[in-house]
């Protein structure tokens, strides 16, 4: 059957159809959608949220070892939390199959960082996969496993986000059983001890000579003749960019990405004149190839950094003089940024009001709070990565960096993740900072997932529910709040005295997300307008339902109005209108 | 079936339909047997961020975004995006633009950013060929506002090589039963629009 799907729906669908029997992996934009699909409509195929990428890993390789199909999922720098277990797999091999997705985000549209994962797949000697369309996503899941399977390796498929989230029409086909296997004990394969693990790394190396080898003949990776003079070595999206602009060039695709077929390489390009590598990020493959004594270029003419796009590639094939085509210059249009913005309603906005107040050093973490950054609100000074915040906080208080008290704050979902061992060190080491838990019941930024506190697993059953309150008390936690974050004086009355007590302390919100799981809508405020005297106060608080009204006050600056549709009738703006000219809509009587 | 490419870049603010339109666009060109690409960004779009989508309609295509420049058309659900997306139109392509305005609450709230005060006229002076329609006034009068996208739809309809009975079907599968008759009369009201006189 033909179906428009996007990446991550046809590797779901792929795994459908190699018989995965766990698929596992922890929330992470691009690649969240594998597992909501694979949730959402193959029913019988076993799925979960792992707290976080270390342990859907694990997770995943107690599968495999165990005999079932697996899939594992997470973003770039998921795998950086998972790399512990990755790199000592990779000596231990698989029983059944494991494929884990990689998704990367070039031009971070909603990451920290840009890094390259290709290197991991090297770093750990492991091969990858990279399609370069919907259609290889799901073909190429299902020769990962026939790759893991008989290599006795983890394989990695390499997706970005132009992959993950781009729709192509898939052909799909019937599913499998995949291989029946049961677990059986070998020590000196499963028990990596020093002993067992230098046996270990002589088959790592000897698989990789064999992949090597298996590079040279695959029907992975595919040499397209146009009888040009000109060679493309390309893979992933960027093949496609480069076909759109240059479709007469010759090209070797790249589908196994790594090893290389090097002498494949090497005769491709002995048979042009000028060979090009067009690649995202770093020069991953140009270097590999250049480091052969085989003469192509690249990076000169395309950078590292960014995503690719067709009319960035014909700048760099134009500049290189390979291709002649008019590109139109950028887009001189100047306008005004529009970021992302908290919700209406949003209950981190509170929190965030009460920090800005305070003038505190917040330590942030990454979330739908992380938007908290930015302008008007301008109430983070730190994030790095997840769980970050309560180690920064914990360093940055023991250095006494701060005078006016230091405050980490960290969402529910990313508590979980990686928050936990934070707090441990600050009661460990008896760290002085005040740790705000954003407690929405939600892992929100990448849709609203469910997490360990939330009650229900992915697959939608009843699910163990960890209470976040009884595990900082049993870690030593003598100070815990709970606040209602809508309520402005108390978030600033109780983090403040939070910040003045010796010793850590914990303050829990407690007001759920406004979106997810359900979408809430109290009765909306208005602003009286005889009232309001344009003091602007309420358009610092960020609420996309704020909105300048065409009257204005005697300096020209604009009156507010809000947006009915949009207010979710939190009170926050009413709190701090001086002139409390906002009110409850059914109070609001015009005379 | 055509022998061209089609690149439609649709864009908008986050929560107004902007995935859904490029669903239904994708649906009728699968429909009628062309190789479809789209491509989007998710992630932050619930969180009033620009959003937009590249669907590209032909025999065979290859990229899923559209080359800068080369865009058929340009469907913006509102204006200051439009604004912001007009230099990815083609020479002669045409840009179809809701007056919808939606400030973000960093201009109301910065004295360093502005909303411009008329960016159709802005998009005109780049192009004569542009579709500025009220369709958030169209869609009031219709009683739901979230129509604004089928409106543009229905404006695009004429721009694309396919009949009107398929992108009613299309309509009639995608949407939930009780929207299928308002928005059958939202598309078809779309249709209506015409290019608006070029200002030179
Ligand atoms: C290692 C890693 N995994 C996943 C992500 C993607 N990610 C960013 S924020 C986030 C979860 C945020 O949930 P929560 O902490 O509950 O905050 P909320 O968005 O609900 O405010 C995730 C999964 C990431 N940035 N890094």
């Amino acid at each position: 059957m033909k179906e428009l799907m996007s990446g991550n729906e046809a590797v779901a669908r792929g795994a459908l159809e190699a018989g995965v029997r766990m698929a596992v992996g922890y929330p992470g934009t691009p690649s969240t959608e594998i597992l909501e699909t694979v949730a959402a409509r193959y029913p019988t195929v076993y799925c979960q949220w792992s707290p976080n990428e270390k342990v859907a890993f694990e997770v995943g390789i107690g599968a495999s070892i165990g005999g079932g199909r697996t899939l594992v999922t997470m973003k770039h720098v998921g795998l950086n939390v998972a790399a512990d277990p990755f790199m000592t797999f990779a000596y231990t091999g698989v029983n059944a199959g494991l494929v884990f997705i990689s998704a990367d985000d070039p031009a971070m549209h909603s990451s920290q960082n840009e890094q390259d994962n290709r290197f991991f797949a090297r770093f750990a000697q492991v091969p990858f996969l990279t399609p370069s369309d919907s259609a290889e996503c799901r073909s190429m899941l299902l020769d990962g496993y026939e790759l893991s399977e008989k290599f006795d390796t983890p394989v990695m498929l390499h997706m970005t986000t132009r992959i993950s989230h781009s729709k192509g029409i898939v052909e799909t086909q019937e599913p499998s059983e995949g291989p029946d296997l049961k677990f059986v004990k070998d020590p000196s394969k499963y028990v990596m001890i020093p002993s067992h693990a230098r046996e270990r790394h002589l088959v790592v190396e000897d698989r990789l000579a064999r992949l090597k080898e298996l590079a040279e003949t695959s029907p992975l990776n595919v040499v397209e003749n146009n009888g040009s003079r000109i060679g493309i070595i390309t893979g992933g999206v960027s093949y496609q960019y480069s076909k759109e602009v240059a479709p007469d060039f010759d090209y070797f695709k790249i589908g196994l990405g790594y090893p290389l077929p090097m002498k494949k390489i090497a005769d491709f390009v002995s048979k042009h004149d000028r060979v090009i590598v067009v690649e995202e990020l770093e020069p991953f493959w140009e270097d590999m190839i250049k480091a052969e004594g085989i003469k192509v270029e690249g990076k000169k003419y395309l950078g590292v950094q960014g995503e690719f796009s067709p009319r960035r590639v014909a700048m760099a094939l134009s500049e290189a003089g390979v291709l002649e085509r008019e590109v139109p210059e950028a887009s001189s249009v100047d306008l005004f940024p529009r970021p992302p913005v908290l919700c209406p309603g949003c209950p981190h906005r509170g929190a965030f009001m009460a920090l800005r107040k305070l003038k505190v050093a917040v330590t942030g973490d990454i979330g739908c709070y992380t938007l908290g950054v930015l302008q008007p609100l301008n109430a983070l000074d730190t994030c790095i990565c997840m769980g970050a915040s309560i180690g920064n906080a914990i360093g940055m208080e023991k250095v006494k960096g701060s005078e006016r008290g230091t405050v980490a704050v960290i969402g529910d979902s990313t508590f979980f993740h990686s928050g936990i061992t934070g707090l441990v060190d600050a009661v460990y080491n008896q760290s002085n900072v005040t740790v705000v838990i954003l407690d929405n019941r939600a892992t929100a930024m990448t849709g609203g997932q469910q997490h360990p506190s939330t009650g229900k697993t992915l697959m939608g059953h009843d699910a163990g529910v960890i209470d976040i309150e009884t595990l900082c008390r049993a870690l030593g936690i003598k100070n815990f709040r709970r606040l209602d974050a809508y309520d402005y004086d108390a978030a600033l009355e109780t983090i403040k005295e939070e910040i003045d007590k010796p010793g850590p302390s914990v303050i829990l919100t407690t007001r759920p997300c406004v979106l997810m799981p359900k979408r809430i809508m109290e009765e909306p405020y208005v602003v009286d307008l005889d009232l309001c005297n344009g003091c602007s106060a309420c358009f610092r608080i960020s609420c996309p339902a704020i909105a300048a009204a065409e009257q204005t006050n005697k300096h020209g600056h604009p009156l507010a109005v809000i947006d009915e549709t949009l207010c979710t009738g939190c009170t926050l703006c009413s709190q701090i209108c001086p002139e409390e000219a906002i009110v409850l809509k059914s109070q609001f009587v015009k005379a | 079936m055509s022998d061209r490419n089609y690149s439609i870049l649709i864009v908008g603010v986050g929560g107004q339909g902007v995935l859904l339109a490029s669903e239904l666009i994708s649906a009728v060109a699968m429909e009628d047997g062309y190789d479809v690409k789209k491509s989007e960004v998710h992630g932050m779009s619930q969180r009033g961020g620009v959003v937009s989508s590249h669907v590209r309609i032909g025999k065979k295509v290859y990229s899923p975004t559209i080359e800068y420049g080369q865009a058929d058309v340009v469907l913006a659900f509102e204006q200051a995006e439009g604004l912001r997306a007009i230099d990815w139109l083609k020479k002669d392509g045409v840009a179809i633009v809701s007056r919808t305005q939606l400030v973000p609450a960093i201009v109301t709230a910065s004295k360093q950013f502005s909303y411009p005060d008329d960016p159709v006229g802005m998009m005109k002076a780049r192009t004569d060929r542009v579709i500025a329609a009220e369709a958030d006034k169209i869609a009031g009068e219709l009683g739901n506002p979230r129509l604004v996208n089928t409106i543009l739809l229905g404006a695009l309809s004429h721009y694309l090589p396919f009949d009107e009975a398929q992108w009613l079907q299309a309509i009639k599968a995608l949407v939930k039963p009780k929207f299928v008759d308002v928005n059958l009369t939202a598309f078809a009201r779309g249709r209506e629009l015409k290019l608006d006189a070029a200002t030179v």
